[in-house]
């Protein structure tokens, strides 16, 4: 009897030690309109993607990144913006950011409703000189700028550092330069800054070095991981980062949008993945992970090819659906 | 210090994203950089062992039958590739597996890599008889965790299943051929849904007591996630040394690159995978099965974790055999890199 008390308590602290590792809820930022569909091939009828957004509004994320203020010569894809923003349905429980890349492109996105932006960094020169055509530090001061301004204006302002695990021109990436300018937005005024492994090498090992040197700097609480499938490390890595205490992920709906350095291969993470590892861990997100296969299954239809994501692959063809609600609780 | 991964690339992508730069570092930097808990902060295996299941686990679930020719030249390129453990072929009659028909030819025309097991499916005494005579040098047998699945798959109760086992044990101890053990279901069942870990553990540990040298845990239908994981592994630990056993996870829902994390964060340090991710889920048309072998390497060596597999040969085995199939990989790993 002693030894089956033993037992049993054993077990209740061993699954209380490991439930502490694990946040209680992780917000899941969905990027699939914004990040997803400007690296589509198709261009994407707006009519198409009001409708993704407004179905999206209804699964229960909280945040769905909606459109994107760049100049129209360099994202065609996104040269509806204003169309997308005034015609969305807007939940009152979501909120739609949008991205703003200098001082114009943030008044256009004000003008045409936006509460929330968000600004693009990277922690590589080269990309950054490739990316968007100046030096970290410049594109850090066009920033300052647009985040000075949205202060005044009491514009929520979202950072993201991409090649935070590496570039697809310079190599591997010193965690400690990512900490660098991660901390940069962060005191700049970003109220989270969004760790984005662009081109998807990252690992559980790299993604805890880089953790550990950005957490020195800026509170897990104002970190999110961005992390890209394309060599299929996206969610341990996202295991790696909730482990250390991160709660915000970013996601795209099917897995939309492909990685624009190597043809064919997959990007974003899916969000119906990242949803199903959650929501088996006894990890709360608020979000209707069945709606969002549906608005992947919309979306997945009306570009005409199929969902990188696992998990609504398998539902679809899955004949012993029934048993899949029992398993994953 | 870093442990990076050195990726040769065949392809114009790596030599134009100047990926050849990176580079494993040497043992010592990649011994340190396991104990300073390179993956938040826990303690990782410094080796792993990869069982490569591909040959037998992969093209047993294709539905195109592969020449036995083809057969063999896969697992000599396997054997080429670092691999330690490369199960090859299965004695299960073909009137139920006749992809695994040509089983005695492919036996006999592997060339045997000195160091590299080559272990063979035996569901039962005539199986394993057969298995030896071809001149196999280890076998394995597979029970589950479902009695549901048990009867569907094998058709009988799990108790039987392991009767049966126990006379092929005793007679592989005799012939001193070691055993492996499987365990299927352990995450979940396609008819019975939740499987407790308690009767995984229970059959994981009959096996072991009936003399398997290491246990397989197989997340049969990929619907198990780190927390279920977690539960069973616990459990089974309990019943089983912890070197004594390996996982064997599914990608179907994408998440076996995690659950293998969780089980090395739990000592675990054998991990089976099937180069290119070969053999679907049966349960699932068009879904994924086993892990791909090429992302778990990549995943290890990027931990700074020693496989001894040499990734780019495993992708040209890769490239090989979903050429021969006329499929595309499921790798991620070996899709990022090739263009094609």
């Amino acid at each position: 009897f002693l030894a089956t008390v033993l037992l049993h308590l054993h077990c209740l602290l061993f699954r209380r030690a490991l439930t502490h590792e694990y946040p209680e809820f992780v917000k899941i930022v969905e990027v699939g309109p914004r990040d997803g569909l400007q690296n589509e091939k198709e261009m994407v009828p707006t009519g198409v993607k009001i409708q993704l957004i407004d179905m999206l509004s209804e699964t229960g994320l909280s945040v769905i990144e909606a459109t994107s203020f760049v100049s129209s010569k360099w994202v065609p894809q996104m040269a509806d913006h204003t169309e997308v923003l005034q015609a969305i349905h807007r939940s009152s429980h979501v909120r739609y950011p949008v991205l703003t890349p200098n001082m114009h492109g943030f008044q256009d996105a004000v003008a045409a409703g936006a509460t929330e932006v968000a600004v693009f960094g990277s922690a590589s020169e080269t990309f950054s000189r490739k990316n968007i055509n100046c030096s970290i530090d410049e594109s850090i001061l066009r920033f300052e700028e647009v985040i000075c301004t949205a202060k005044q204006r009491q514009i929520p302002v979202r950072g993201y550092v991409s090649c935070a695990l590496g570039c697809p021109y310079e190599g591997p990436i010193e965690s400690t330069k990512v900490a660098e300018v991660v901390k940069r937005l962060y005191e700049l005024g970003c109220y989270e800054v969004s760790l984005g492994d662009t081109i998807g090498v990252g690992t559980p090992g790299s993604m805890a070095k880089m953790l550990h040197s950005v957490k020195k700097e800026v509170p897990s609480s104002a970190l999110a991981v961005h992390c890209h499938d394309t060599y299929g490390q996206a969610l341990a890595n996202i295991l790696t980062a909730l482990q250390m205490g991160i709660c915000t992920v970013d996601s795209s709906v099917a897995g939309l949008g492909g990685c624009p350095y190597a043809q064919g291969a997959s990007g974003n993470v899916s969000t119906e993945d990242v949803l199903y590892m959650l929501h088996g861990m006894g990890i709360k997100t608020g979000v209707d992970l069945s709606k969002v296969i549906e608005a992947g299954d919309f979306i997945c239809k009306a570009l005409n090819r199929k969902t990188n994501s696992k998990v609504a692959q398998a539902r679809g063809d899955y004949s012993v659906h029934c048993h899949m609600k029992k398993i994953n609780t | 210090m870093a442990a990076v991964l050195r990726f040769v690339n065949r392809t114009c992508f790596g030599s134009r994203m100047g990926l050849q730069c990176l580079s494993l570092s040497r043992p010592v930097a990649v011994a340190k950089l396991v104990q300073d808990g390179a993956s938040a902060g826990k303690t990782l295996p410094e080796r792993v062992k990869i069982v490569e299941v591909g040959p037998r686990d992969g093209l047993q679930n294709e539905k195109t039958v592969v020449p036995s020719e083809v057969k063999i030249h896969l697992i000599d390129m396997l054997s080429e590739a670092g691999l330690s453990v490369i199960e090859a072929t299965s004695f299960v009659s073909p009137k139920w597996v006749p992809q695994m028909a040509d089983q005695v030819e492919v036996m006999m025309g592997i060339h045997r890599r000195p160091g590299v097991s080559y272990p063979v499916l035996t569901p039962n005494l005539k199986g394993f008889l057969a298995a030896v005579n071809a001149g196999a040098a280890e076998v394995a047998i597979f029970g589950a965790a479902s009695e549901l699945f048990s009867k569907k798959n094998i058709n009988c109760s799990v108790d039987e299943s392991l009767q049966r086992f126990e006379v092929v044990t005793k007679a592989a101890k005799e012939a001193g051929v070691p055993v492996r053990g499987y365990v299927s279901c352990v995450l979940g069942c396609p008819y019975e849904g939740k499987v407790s870990p308690d009767k995984v553990a229970q059959v994981a540990k009959r096996l072991y007591s009936m003399g398997c040298y290491e246990i397989s845990l197989g997340d049969t239908i990929g619907v198990g996630t780190p927390g279920g994981m977690t539960e069973m592994l616990q459990a089974v630990s309990r019943e089983v040394p912890v070197n004594a056993l390996a996982v064997h996870c599914h990608d179907t829902y994408g998440q076996a690159l995690a659950n293998i994390l969780i089980a090395l964060q739990m000592g675990i340090s054998v991990v089976d995978s099937s180069v290119a991710g070969l053999g679907g889920c049966p349960y699932a048309q068009g879904a994924s099965g086993n892990v791909a072998t090429e992302d778990v390497v990549y995943m290890l060596h990027g931990l700074g974790i020693q496989t001894g597999v040499d990734l780019p040969k495993l992708m040209d085995a890769g490239a090989f055999i979903c050429c021969s199939l006329n499929k595309k990989t499921s790798s991620k790993v070996a899709q990022a890199t090739c263009k094609l």
